[in-house]
């Protein structure tokens, strides 16, 4: 069944749209991030402008990270307190990147941006993961429990501490504002909640417990992909409702789908595959980039800025 | 149905006497308005006509060309460059004018049928339609993006060229079947007939079709433009309230 969409002009398959929702659905669920990074460029491949599948795609994270939360607050493993600092710095990152992305998006540049802090950041990302759940499966096989002192970083030293209870911290609150306002800035460019950056950065720079750690994320993933929305709505008219429900129908089916599977895998396997997964992405985009383009023009419509 | 009127009125005169132009055309459409809904899908336009003559038909062949012509627009070309091992846009070209739609359909092919002089007047092929007078440089070869920009319009299917694509039958009634595909965007869209003798025009004929938006897609697209916070909001309110559902779902099913 043909679907035309408003907003991006195009007429596409109601269920690859479906099934394309679906994957990522499945996929979120079983790792906990909200799939933006898979969405965006695959709605690029099936003809959805750059600008419309960013926003778009920001729209369809807010609904799993909605359904993710729920999950996680039954189980109190939000942090609210630590959830509100790291969005302060978010909702400015977020604006900046918007800013950014409109000054890119008439320089003609947005693709090439959006291209290379994929390659950028998931490369980065899914090597430091592959690193650490190599040696979590590791430790596994020959059961030795890791050993880590309390350590005193830099977080420990600023100025500004604050109580994050939920988390067992009491830390300076610069660092969480300044890990909100990078990924808020990635997430406004790339049309990505920012989980995948998120997690790590609250374990590896933060020191946060694991475990309140997908939920905290999860949590304020909500408040910047819905303000991301917003503004793309108001700035750009480049969210398309149409698309984003049947992205949404796809995702919400597929996510409860992907955290059953979630549930049965060991969790360094699970790290492992989502390492594996980002990776794969990361090499390909990188080899659009490198390898010479079958077709060197490109139009868009408009009058030159 | 005021095109079907004025091909049969057309008819009834080729009877009659009235000395004016020695070959005229009259035309009209299957559809004059074509409404994108929520499953369009493309949508196929008859374009059909009849010479109308004063005096029996001069010898030599009779033949048609029929376009149809989208709104048009500025569209920027970019071309990639290698700029430090990766492929970057480098250099623009902005063509001041080029519709976002445009089929040509000929009894014969053009080269046979139209003069240059004739095509350079009426502004028959895909050349003459992409306006490069007037071109923002921001290239040496600029050549080479009008180029490209007819390329990828016509692998999209948005630009092409039919010849064979109308028949004449009896040197006196017109039919062109032409697609409009699934992509197609709003606005007037021009529907041309042209008669042609020795490569030249002699008659001509226009007729508009409207292309819109309807129902849900129209709503849809008014509200991201006129309410762009409503709209918005709208969006986050739906991916709320699906999220929300999914996670009561699940929960009900889980216990």
């Amino acid at each position: 069944m043909q679907l035309y969409l408003p907003i991006a002009e195009v007429s596409v398959n109601a269920l690859t749209l479906l099934g394309l929702g679906g994957v990522v659905g499945v996929l979120s669920g079983m790792f906990g991030v909200g799939g933006g990074f898979l969405i965006t460029p695959l709605l690029m491949l099936i003809g959805v402008p750059p600008g419309v599948a960013v926003a778009t795609g920001a729209n369809q994270v807010v609904a799993s990270s909605v359904s993710g939360v729920l999950a996680h607050v039954k189980r109190r493993t939000v942090d609210f307190r630590m959830g509100l600092v790291l969005l302060g710095g978010g909702m400015v990152g977020s604006a900046v990147g918007i800013w950014v992305f409109s000054i890119l998006r008439e320089m003609g540049q947005v693709e090439l941006l959006v291209q290379l802090s994929y390659v950028l950041f998931l490369g980065l990302i899914g090597l430091m993961m592959l690193q650490e759940s190599l040696r979590a499966i590791r430790r596994a096989q020959t059961n030795t429990a890791p050993r880590r002192a309390h350590q005193h970083r830099l977080v420990h030293r600023l100025p500004l501490k604050m109580k994050f209870r939920a988390s067992g911290l009491y830390i300076s609150a610069i660092p969480p504002i300044m890990v909100g306002a990078a990924v808020g800035f990635l997430a406004a460019i790339m049309g990505v909640g920012g989980g995948f950056i998120m997690v790590p950065a609250m374990i590896y720079l933060l020191g946060m417990p694991t475990k309140v750690v997908v939920g905290t994320s999860l949590f304020q993933i909500i408040f910047v992909t819905a303000f991301t929305t917003l503004m793309h709505a108001i700035t750009a008219y480049s969210v398309d409702i149409l698309l984003a429900v049947m992205l949404i129908v796809g995702g919400v089916i597929g996510a409860q789908i992907g955290t059953r599977i979630g549930l049965k895998l060991k969790a360094e396997r699970l790290r492992l595959l989502l390492a594996l997964l980002v990776l794969t992405m990361s090499l390909k985009i990188a080899l659009d980039l490198l390898i010479t383009p079958g077709e060197l023009y490109v139009l868009t419509p408009g009058r030159l800025p | 149905m005021r095109g079907l009127r004025r091909l049969l009125s057309a008819l009834f005169l080729l009877g009659a006497a009235t000395p004016a132009v020695a070959e005229d055309v009259v035309t009209g459409l299957s559809q004059s308005r074509v409404g994108i809904t929520v499953n369009f899908d493309g949508s196929e336009i008859m374009v059909f006509g009849a010479v109308a003559r004063d005096a029996p038909a001069p010898d030599g062949p009779l033949d048609v060309i029929v376009t149809i012509e989208g709104p048009s627009g500025p569209v920027t070309v970019r071309r990639k460059e290698r700029v430090f091992g990766i492929w970057v846009n480098t250099d623009a070209v902005e063509v001041t004018s080029a519709p976002v739609y445009y089929a040509v359909a000929s009894t014969r092919p053009l080269e046979e049928i139209l003069s240059a002089t004739d095509d350079l007047r009426h502004r028959i092929t895909l050349p003459q339609m992409v306006r490069t007078i007037g071109v923002v440089h921001q290239a040496d070869d600029t050549a080479l993006f009008t180029e490209a920009l007819m390329r990828l319009r016509t692998q999209s299917g948005a630009f092409s060229r039919d010849d064979g694509g109308v028949q004449l039958e009896r040197e006196v009634l017109i039919r062109a079947d032409v697609l409009l595909p699934a992509n197609l965007t709003e606005g007037i869209f021009r529907t041309r007939v042209f008669l042609l003798r020795e490569g030249r025009v002699i008659a001509e004929e226009e007729q508009l079709i409207d292309v819109h938006k309807e129902g849900l897609e129209r709503f849809l697209h008014r509200l991201a433009l006129d309410q762009p916070l409503i709209y918005g909001i709208l969006s986050l309110a739906l991916a709320i309230a699906a999220g929300w559902l999914a996670s009561a779902a699940f929960n009900r099913f889980r216990s």
